[in-house]
């Protein structure tokens, strides 16, 4: 019983960092149409900084650096390097992320070379017991802070304007720009915004019991790509579905991976595209997507 | 040609660049076929390496490029494909596994690659675009997983050895027979070029032939609109599924190929960042165009390469092997084919054949949806009125209408 209930514990935890890092995948789909796949770099890039600025301005100080660093170069690959190219030309752009990827990613590895750099979070190693199983302190911070974040995000999907712009201009790119919704703008802050998500989910990723920061961190966004698609690509809550999904199976089968010894040893890491097939299989638009009606 | 078939008749002839006019074409084509049957006599067995490496490259390329340009779908799975080619030829023709002889294992690791893109069809028929290539990416992650625990027929971690290609008795090897041709010594690198060059070459006139022919412009009916495609009667989930297959056939060829040049393949290479690798390459050359996908696989192949062999002559290279601050050969290969990715798709969205093919595309009257692909361009128009779908193939008209 507390083995299961640690293992539901832990794929809660992974399932909301996902759930941050598919929620940007989402919100940057739903403003361009385009598959971010530099989302990992934003990542690796966030926490790098994080790491680098914590022991000279303290934490707090370097996260929120780091999470506004990585807002404003999401911003700046949207206005820079996407913009003035046809934006329904969903391929070309995505493609192009990729190279902004490897531009990026390329550059953070050599600077991390070995290491495992901290990010000096304030919870450190310690644990408390909670109904009869012992639970890292990082991994309710995880859950706490990922719940509120995503909550005022889902509320300013609802209630503010620019949720308002984005979900109109998701629905109809023309009908809204005659309607006065400045298109680029909304984009741009897209942008930024699934940056900044993804420098915090690079937080709850190297905090206890995950060694740190590595050079390789930024593949995590990966994983997050299917709890993206198997939640339907447009549909935010779907995406947190999806996240909890993905990330409830992958502590399932690292939990009872001697149990799974027949399938090989590392199931947990190919799980969740385990998922994602078979989902895709059963209902090729995601679990929540809408289904494309065209008009002839 | 498009050249043959002009859709109507052509106003003010535009003056065309030497390179693509049209009495030359074949002139330099022969001399470039040339050139290649006689490298091996001069070129050192290093060079003959990466140019294996990129004919390789080349073949998985057109066959990604066929379902990418062709048919409109992204992959990121090709990786998976080219293992299922490596892994299926040295099974079949390698201890431990069956030991055919190599052609015979040759034929069926392609075929086994076009078995697994096969199996795949439920979710790559129905699956459109960008869905699609995250779709694909968990092939990758999952083959990876195979290759590690199938210990039996992979060899797990190390890999395994793979058995040399053997063609009635003549071993594509150093010796058994022993060759000398104009005094140069044939070792593996230049036996294995011929066969290469010879499966590029098969593999080249095969795509040619698919994107001309009916299956070609089908591909591009359903790419551009799958509405109008379905309407004018093309089955679009079967192309669709049809294209992923053909696609997979080529990355089997061109894995089995890429293991010949190792002699020895692990699962880490056939990771992601290979996958990646190989839309570079058509994203590089142009997407829709063979003769693109080629020029962008030697391109992307041959890069690291070169950069490693003239590290020491570079100002910003440094040796690999020093501490994280330095940039080694392989970063800086990485960082300027990342920068190639960008700066092609922002300025250049035909890429390298789209350069080359700019002038005549200006000739054309109207601005055709099919943009840029001269297989494409020679289809009629499919009479659908104005597309409704996002186009991935850049034209080359929606270029030149800026100023």
């Amino acid at each position: 019983m507390n083995q299961v209930l640690d293992i539901l514990i832990n794929g809660l935890a992974l399932g909301s960092v996902y759930a941050l890092v598919a929620l940007g995948f989402v919100i940057i789909f739903k403003a361009s149409g385009v598959m971010n796949f530099a989302q990992g770099s934003m990542l690796l890039f966030g926490g790098y900084l994080t790491a680098v600025l914590h022991e000279h301005i303290g934490f707090l100080a370097a996260l929120a650096v780091g999470v506004l660093a990585t807002a404003v170069l999401a911003g700046a690959v949207d206005r820079l390097l996407l913009r003035g190219l046809d934006p329904s030309q969903h391929h070309i752009l995505t493609i192009l992320t990729i190279g902004v990827d490897i531009l990026i990613v390329t550059e953070l590895a050599r600077r991390i070379g070995g290491d495992l750099l901290s990010l000096g979070d304030p919870w450190g190693n310690e644990v408390v017991a909670l109904g009869g199983v012992t639970v890292p302190v990082s991994r309710i911070a995880c859950i706490v802070v990922s719940v509120l974040v995503i909550g005022a995000v889902f509320a300013a999907f609802r209630y503010s304007s620019w949720g308002l712009s984005l979900r109109a201009a998701a629905e109809d790119r023309e009908a809204a720009a005659l309607m006065g919704i400045p298109l680029s703008r909304i984009r741009t802050l897209a942008w930024c915004l699934a940056g900044a998500l993804a420098a915090l989910a690079a937080l709850f990723l190297t905090a206890f019991p995950a060694p740190g920061l590595e050079r390789t961190t930024g593949q995590i966004a990966l994983k997050a790509f299917p709890a993206a698609i198997l939640g339907g690509m447009t549909s935010p809550p779907g995406a947190l579905v999806g996240s909890l999904l993905i990330g409830v199976t992958e502590a399932l089968a690292a939990g009872y991976q001697s149990e799974l010894s027949g399938f090989g040893r590392g199931l947990g890491d190919v799980a969740p595209y385990l998922v994602m097939i078979t989902v895709l299989l059963i209902r090729p638009h995601g679990l929540l997507g809408t289904k494309e009606a065209v008009r002839v | 040609m498009s050249d043959r078939t002009p859709l109507t008749p052509r106003t003010p002839p535009t003056p065309r660049t030497p390179l693509t006019s049209r009495a030359r074409r074949p002139l330099l084509a022969t001399a470039g076929v040339l050139l290649l049957c006689a490298l091996p006599l001069y070129a050192e067995a290093y060079w003959l390496q990466i140019g294996l490496f990129a004919m390789a490259a080349a073949i998985g390329a057109i066959g990604l490029n066929l379902l990418s340009g062709g048919a409109g779908q992204l992959s990121l799975g090709h990786a998976f494909f080219l293992a299922v080619g490596a892994y299926g030829y040295a099974w079949l023709a390698g201890e431990p596994g069956p030991g055919l002889p190599a052609p015979l294992a040759l034929v069926l690791a392609v075929c086994l690659a076009g078995v697994a893109g096969g199996l795949f069809s439920p979710v790559s028929g129905r699956v459109r675009g960008i869905y699609l290539g995250v779709a694909t990416l968990a092939l990758v992650f999952i083959g990876h997983h195979v290759m590690l625990n199938a210990e039996s027929v992979t060899g797990g971690y190390n890999g395994r050895a793979v058995a040399p290609f053997e063609l009635f008795g003549f071993s594509f090897t150093g010796q058994d027979p022993e060759l000398l041709v104009l005094g140069v010594p044939f070792g593996a690198e230049e036996r294995l070029w011929y066969l290469g060059l010879t499966l590029l070459a098969v593999a080249w006139f095969t795509a040619r032939n698919i994107l001309r022919g009916r299956p070609g412009r089908a591909m591009a009916a359903v790419r551009d609109s799958e509405v109008a495609a379905s309407v004018m009667g093309v089955p679009v989930a079967r192309y669709r599924s049809a294209a992923f297959v053909v696609s997979s056939m080529y990355a089997g060829l061109s894995g089995a190929l890429i293991a010949l040049a190792f002699r020895r393949i692990v699962p880490d290479y056939f990771g992601l960042v290979l996958s990646i690798d190989y839309l570079a390459m058509i994203v590089i050359g142009g997407l829709g165009s063979v003769g693109g996908a080629v020029a962008g696989a030697a391109f992307v192949t041959a890069l690291p390469l070169v950069m490693a062999r003239y590290a020491d002559a570079l100002p910003i290279v440094d040796e690999p092997g020093g501490p994280g601050h330095v940039v080694g050969p392989t970063e800086a290969a990485r960082y300027l084919y990342g920068a190639a990715i960008i700066v092609v798709l922002r300025y250049a969205p035909g890429g390298l054949a789209g350069l080359l093919r700019r002038r005549p595309a200006r000739a054309r009257p109207e601005p055709s949806p099919t943009g840029t692909d001269p297989a494409a361009g020679a289809a009629p128009p499919l009479g659908t009125g104005p597309h409704v779908t996002p186009l991935p193939v850049p034209s080359a008209q929606r270029k030149e209408s800026r100023p």
